[in-house]
């Protein structure tokens, strides 16, 4: 312990140098900016900066490259609360209640509480990491195929009630979700399938964000274009500093969710393949499933902004975890950062601790800065962002067309996929004017790759023997736990009956 | 077109979409293959005979009248929301193909120059000052920043004096 | 001179896509128009009827306005450069890689591209796009549209040969495409995890594999994929039946042998080399021609009697029909970067071997070797074996 302490002390002088510190600054801020653009998130600052940083040391570089990182997750709450549109999957859980707080005109008390809840999560992370770094790494070595669907099941069961009243409906969301995601090739057996019309477009699966930007982008522009004739998008805020002080009094109505939500995001984010957005998902199921009133959930409850918010900072630094000790990326971002590593001559993997400690505890003293700088950074950009919704429709309007149609081509580069974009938004709009949900599609087609290869894979193992998820002990307690979890609103729900019956019956 | 009549049709569109799924995901093996677990055609053909079931599930609630939208006899869209919704959507479809003929940045400059002066009615100012500040801000983020180029297609001579001036 | 009539063909060329486009721009407008007569009549005053008024005005001047423009460019372009054979490019140049973000492929993309920018080798930046849909046959696909530019260029693996014959229907043929120079050749290694103290030597292991029967679980990076070619000629050679398992990508099948997910890997050396270093996992057999500096002490598959190589080529291609200019001043351009000390220490500390550099029509012909034995390898493993089903 006392050894972290003072490998920790010369890891936060490391960051602290001007060069370094430096780095941190300006590279929150660019990731906040390019967090903040729909479509465009973590992956895209990481990699397109990479080649700027051959200009500098090793653990500068790293260093600026993960406050880009940091800055792109606390930015794409920024997307999500202002504009309605999720800038990566990390941050689609921010915009069920988010949105709404911006539209009753609370964005600055949904934004503050985004910002604080990531720096709760990301501060909470960090102590995490470096108490626990070592132990954790061999837990996730434990993580087979069969512990991952197990997971994947549990990440299932946290969704169960945020679907609407209408249970056929939000069957049908999850389920087209899952089978749009096993679009392209199915890794399994190498085939591809369900290329329709045998469009090139398609051979690569239908990426999340196109579905994310044409539902939640496109697709609300049209609805809020019915609802509101295009006259008044949202009510006018004007920032005070009484306003910014009682939003800081906020917080205590959702610190318990962000420090649950971060602990589950530090532990999921740790495990490979798993990464920050099913932290996100999942951390908002159970503030949901726990919050003495589920039912203001997706209508402008702050815990629910605060919740996923602090789980995908959380599981961010989480990930950075088994790309260091194992040399597995967590994430795509992680991914780049490992191919950043390795250009400077590092060699992730279990050496690395103790081969290059000051490179590591470099970057864990730069997290915490970084932590910091990022929340200072963020709240000075409140009002800024808050102009944002004070403009005309009618100008906001064609912008957010136009950021939707270019966040659409970025991650692909292919014009299939912006038209399949403007394809979900109609459709999107037209099923949501029925009541058909949205959200459960949009999380399914982000767990439904992972769902589908580990049960296939877990299969493969066992040769074809289901009882494999139960026989293996962390996988029965993940799927013990999410059978807990779906019976849970249940119970509730019964025992609500039953006491309103007896409440009838005595009186 | 009422909400009740939107719903049938709807739900037995969305069934015939599952079908459609069906009988695609069949052109590969839907069985258990033992040994090995599902089949790779498995996967989404039993979802989609879900999302089928669902569909009928819904169907069978509009003739049992269960759900609210079943008993809704409003109008499904109204003659302004099919307008409202048509300009916008058609606008994107004009953008998307302007984008393909004569590049994105063409493109942006059109569909903003009628977006904000015919549909938002905006004064020429306003107009020409957002019809140049927008596409030069997207493309000295995207180009130039973050190293994406976007669709140029015919206009792409155009801008060889601009890479000159950028990367010299 | 070769680069005039170029430049009056390209006029001609460009004439004609700015009518066709020009007729296909007029008849959407027409539609829309249309479409908005009838649904709507005269009645709505307040909808912007002027627009698309205006519209069809504008597009109907646009065929004068496009054909100015591009003579106007074309002219320009003529005068900037005279001589077409010192070809430099002239807008960003896309790197494609045929695999996901992260991977091998990937990181010596990024690699590439972070060196030409530091030695400041490109006037133009090359920038990385991955397209890993079908095992790279979006790739192949779109490079292969792309024939004649002389703007995008492609870095392989080998699902460049695999994949146009496990996938017949995508209908590409690489030997088309324009070879530019072969940056390193990837070895494979055969891993297993260092608790299993019954398997010593190949011997052992066959015994083990045999032993275990078919619950013996290989772990790879996908069907289709090289790993899992010289998987089944191992299958083939030694006569047993193993499970084999995809995951997405080298680094996590390397984990999951460390987590004994799975009994046995063939990955390549950079992949596990960390977690070998750690007493992890340690190499049973190289199927390499000789033994490599890194394992000095594990033979070859050749020196135990079995002659089995097996290698992966990360190289840089054209699409078909790239100009000769062109092509030529990306062999110039990869062989500075080729033999960068940056690149010769990134091939020692992972592995590769970048001892030979072979470019142009050497490439050319390396690569119809690597097709027709590929063919040969998919064939007499059948290509059941590979996918499994």
């Amino acid at each position: 312990m006392e050894e972290i302490v003072l490998h920790l002390i010369g890891g936060l002088a490391e960051a602290m140098q001007p060069l370094n510190l430096t780095m941190i600054v300006v590279g929150c801020t660019l990731g906040l900016l390019i967090g903040a653009m729909p479509g465009l998130g973590s992956v895209n600052g990481v990699a397109i900066l990479l080649p700027i940083t051959f200009l500098v040391p090793p653990t500068a570089a790293i260093i600026f490259l993960a406050a880009i990182y940091y800055g792109a997750m606390y930015g794409g709450a920024i997307s999500s609360i202002t504009l309605g549109i999720p800038g990566a999957s990390t941050a689609v859980a921010t915009v069920f209640d988010g949105r709404p707080l911006a539209q009753a005109g609370h964005a600055d008390r949904a934004l503050t509480a985004a910002a604080v809840a990531s720096f709760v999560g990301g501060t909470i992370s960090v102590v995490l990491f470096t108490a626990f770094a070592p132990p954790l790494a061999s837990f996730a070595l434990k993580f087979g195929p069969p512990e991952e669907f197990a997971l994947m099941v549990l990440a299932f069961a946290t969704f169960i009630g945020l679907g609407g009243d209408d249970i056929p409906k939000t069957v049908f969301s999850i389920l087209i979700g899952l089978v749009m995601a096993s679009v392209g090739l199915d890794i399994i057996s190498g085939q591809p399938r369900l290329i329709f019309g045998d469009i090139d477009g398609f051979l690569h699966g239908i990426n999340f964000l196109v579905l994310a930007i044409g539902i939640y982008g496109i697709g609300e522009m049209l609805w809020t274009l019915e609802t509101t004739r295009g006259e008044v998008m949202v009510h006018k805020v004007t920032i005070s500093w009484q306003r910014m002080k009682h939003n800081f009094k906020d917080i205590r109505n959702y610190i318990k969710t962000t420090s649950m939500g971060s602990a589950l995001g530090y532990f999921v984010g740790t495990l490979p393949a798993a990464g920050a957005t099913p932290a996100s998902l999942m951390s908002y199921g159970l503030a949901k499933t726990f919050s003495k009133d589920p039912d203001s959930f997706g209508k402008g409850n702050i815990s629910g902004v605060a919740a996923p918010e602090a789980a995908n900072n959380a599981a961010s630094t989480g990930s950075m975890l088994p790309m260091i000790t194992l040399g597995i990326p967590g994430s795509p971002t992680t991914a780049i950062l490992l191919g950043g590593m390795i250009i400077w001559g590092l060699r992730p993997g279990p050496l690395l601790f103790t081969e290059n400690p000051e490179f590591v505890w470099g970057l864990i003293g730069s997290l915490y800065i970084a932590n910091f700088a990022t929340l200072l950074i963020n709240l000075a950009f409140i009002p800024l962002f808050v102009k944002i919704l004070t403009l005309p429709f009618s100008i906001l309007a064609p912008v957010i067309y136009i950021l939707c149609v270019v966040g659409g081509y970025a991650p692909t580069q292919t014009m299939h996929d912006v038209w399949l974009m403007l394809l979900f938004g109609v459709v999107g709009y037209l099923l949501r004017k029925l009541n058909y949900p949205v959200a459960p599609a949009v999380l399914a087609i982000v767990l439904g790759p992972l769902a589908e290869r580990s049960l296939r894979q877990s299969l493969l193992g066992s040769h074809g023997d289901v009882s494999i998820f139960l026989t293996r002990p962390i996988s029965a307690v993940c799927i013990a736990i999410a059978v807990a979890l779906i019976c849970y609103p249940m119970l509730q729900k019964l025992q609500k009956r039953r006491r309103a019956n007896a409440g009838t019956g005595s009186g | 077109m009422t909400v009740r009549t939107a719903e049938l049709l709807i739900a037995i569109l969305l069934a015939l979409c599952s079908i459609g799924l069906m009988i695609k995901s069949a052109e590969l093996r839907i069985d258990w293959v033992p040994e090995r677990g599902p089949g790779s055609g498995a996967w989404p053909f039993w979802l989609s005979t879900g999302m089928l079931l669902a569909c009928l599930a819904t169907i069978v609630r509009w003739f049992r009248k269960v759900t609210p939208e079943s008993t809704n006899l409003d109008l499904f869209m109204t003659r302004e929301t099919v307008l409202l919704v048509g300009i916008s959507a058609g606008s994107i479809v004009f953008l998307l193909v302007v984008t393909h003929l004569l590049g994105i940045y063409v493109a942006l400059f059109l569909f903003l120059l009628f977006y904000l002066k015919f549909v938002g009615r905006h004064s020429w100012l306003v107009t020409i000052t957002m019809t140049i500040v927008v596409p030069i801000f997207i493309f000295c983020l995207f180009e130039w920043a973050l190293k994406i180029p976007l669709p140029k297609s015919i206009s792409e001579p155009l801008f060889y004096p601009i890479y000159d001036l950028m990367y010299s | 001179m070769a680069g005039q009539g170029g430049g009056a063909d390209n006029m001609a060329r460009l004439m004609q896509t700015i009518t066709e486009k020009y007729n296909s721009i007029c008849f959407v407008l027409q539609c829309l128009y249309s479409w908005h007569l009838v649904y709507h009549g005269a009645k709505h005053k307040q909808f912007p009827k002027r627009g698309y008024l205006l519209m069809v005005t504008i597009i109907s001047k646009m065929k004068t306005i496009a054909v100015l423009i591009a003579a106007v460019v074309v002219t320009c372009l003529g005068l900037q450069s005279p001589a077409m054979a010192d070809w430099s490019p002239k807008k960003p140049i896309e790197l494609i890689i045929m695999a996901g973000a992260g991977g091998g492929a990937d990181q010596i993309a990024r690699l590439l591209q972070g060196l030409a920018e530091q030695k400041d080798l490109s006037p133009r930046p090359i920038i990385p796009i991955n397209k890993p849909g079908g095992s790279g046959a979006e790739a192949l696909r779109y490079l292969q549209d792309k024939a004649g530019d002389d703007h995008t260029i492609l870095v392989t693996l080998n699902s460049f040969y695999t994949t146009p014959v496990i996938q017949q229907g995508i209908g590409v043929d690489v030997s088309n495409f324009t070879p530019i120079g072969r940056m390193a050749v990837d070895n494979f290694v055969l891993w297993v995890n260092s608790s299993r103290d019954d398997i010593t030597d190949l011997d052992s292991y066959i015994a083990a594999v045999k032993a275990a029967g078919n619950t013996w679980k290989v772990g790879g990076t996908g069907t289709g994929q090289e790993d899992s070619i010289l998987t089944a000629m191992m299958e083939k050679e030694f006569g047993y039946d193993v499970t084999y398992i995809p995951f997405p990508g080298g680094g996590t099948v390397a984990k999951n042998l460390v987590g004994n997910h799975v009994d046995s890997t063939v990955n390549n050396p950079a992949e596990q080399n960390e977690f070998y270093r750690a007493g992890e996992t340690k190499p049973i057999v190289q199927f390499t021609a000789e033994r490599l500096p890194a394992y000095p002490d594990v033979p070859t598959a050749k020196e135990l009697g079995v002659d089995m190589q097996y290698y992966m080529q990360r190289s840089i291609n054209g699409p078909p029909e790239m100009s000769k200019e062109a092509q030529d001043w990306y062999i110039g351009l990869f062989k500075a970067l080729f033999d960068s000390e940056e690149w010769q220490q990134f091939c020692t500390d992972d592995g590769l071997a970048c001892d030979q550099w072979l470019a142009g029509d050497d490439l050319g012909t390396y690569h119809q070797e690597q097709i027709a034995l590929h063919k040969d390898l998919i064939e007499s493993v059948g290509a059941s074996a590979i996918t499994g089903e």
